[in-house]
């Protein structure tokens, strides 16, 4: 109970400091999931946000439900995601039911972008974090460089590029363990 | 009743097909305006400006937003609560079902090879997605885009660089750096 509990207030805190899209909250990810309170590995967060981002729902959604069924199975999935959405849902009901002029406040606008600016440097640490895992020889860093321009530059879908990155995780080990082989009977 | 129903219908629709970031129920929600009459398309575009200023996942906010708007007109502020929950539980419900599923498959064949090297695979390219995302959020972020020309935001940069070498000297939680952020957006007027 205490640490379904705990489930929910972690996942409401990144909720809470979340802007922008599922992306956004993986520096607050790293922190709390993590480095605080050990409930996943880095390599596994980016398992999450891979297979998340080509499951049904959006990614924030499905991470969250990931960890939580980690920990505490199915009743900790819905705890999380419970957490996640709960700063959501009182936020915008108050701005949607009281303030619906708030996005023109111009304070409101000087502070997204002063968030925006600041949100970019903690992805740019969470990403540097993410390489150091990820990138561990030449495959999969011509991998990485391949869907970042192709992300960048095309509009080939995300769930395509996982997939395919997927399927070629799997023949690149093939052709690897056959170099490797043919090594040995040399 | 019959419209908490609906709402339900529509969300877990969305829930189900819409893949990837929030933005991905974005299709979901003109097909909604046109098919239902619940909002405009000028509707969403408040949602969405309200959505990206206000912290939360951008897709649960909509979703609140949504719920709350087209339920409040017929039942006032109570109504609009109810509703706004229905369609966020609605949107994140085919999700969790699923999530739950893949995850318990998932744990049976984690040490399986083909399922390493899947993984292999996947981990630089979901590395290389959040940098390419990364991307276009520094894009918002650092520079202006006029339909003359565009230039650097020296302000937001310098911000940036700032609190990236903040981070790193202090590790103190990204919390601290984003409320650090916004008052500076607010006090220099960003």
């Amino acid at each position: 109970m205490k640490e379904l509990f705990k489930l929910f207030i972690t996942f409401a805190k990144v909720g809470c400091f979340t802007f922008g899209g599922g992306y956004a909250m993986l520096p607050l990810l790293q922190k709390e999931v993590v480095e605080k309170n050990n409930w996943a590995t880095t390599e596994e967060l980016m398992d999450y946000f891979a297979i998340g981002q080509c499951t049904p729902g959006i990614i924030a959604v499905n991470t969250s439900t990931f960890i939580g069924y980690k920990r505490k199975g199915v009743i900790g999935g819905i705890a999380a995601t419970l957490g996640m959405v709960f700063p959501s849902i009182v936020i915008i009901t108050i701005i949607a039911g009281f303030i619906r002029s708030f996005a023109d406040f111009e304070i409101v606008g000087h502070a997204l972008n002063g968030i925006k600016a600041g949100v970019c440097a903690l992805i740019l640490d969470a990403v540097i974090k993410l390489i150091k895992k990820s990138i561990i020889d030449t495959y999969t860093f011509v991998l990485f460089v391949a869907v970042f321009f192709i992300a960048l530059l095309t509009d080939i879908t995300t769930v395509i590029l996982i997939v395919a990155s997927g399927f070629l995780g799997v023949v690149i080990s093939y052709i690897k363990s056959h170099i490797n082989s043919g090594k040995g009977a040399a | 009743m019959l419209l908490y129903l609906k709402l339900f219908y529509e969300f877990a629709k969305t829930g189900l097909f819409a893949i990837g970031g929030g933005l991905a129920t974005l299709p979901f929600l003109y097909e909604m305006s046109s098919a239902t009459g619940w909002f405009t398309t000028h509707d969403i575009s408040n949602m969405i400006a309200v959505s990206e200023s206000t912290p939360g996942p951008i897709g649960i906010n909509m979703s609140t937003y949504v719920g709350f708007q087209t339920t409040y007109t017929y039942f006032g502020i109570a109504g609009g609560i109810l509703g706004g929950i229905t369609a966020t539980l609605s949107l994140v419900l085919p999700s969790i079902i699923v999530i739950e599923l893949v995850s318990k498959i998932l744990n049976k064949f984690k040490e399986s090879r083909i399922v390493q090297e899947i993984f292999y695979g996947l981990r630089p390219a979901s590395t290389a997605l959040v940098a390419a995302s990364g991307m276009g959020i520094a894009k918002a972020a650092f520079l202006i885009e006029n339909t003359a020309a565009i230039a650097v935001n020296y302000k937001s940069l310098i911000l940036g660089i700032l609190i990236f070498v903040f981070y790193k000297l202090f590790k103190l939680h990204p919390i601290v750096y984003i409320a650090a952020a916004a008052v500076i957006g607010i006090i220099f007027k960003f």
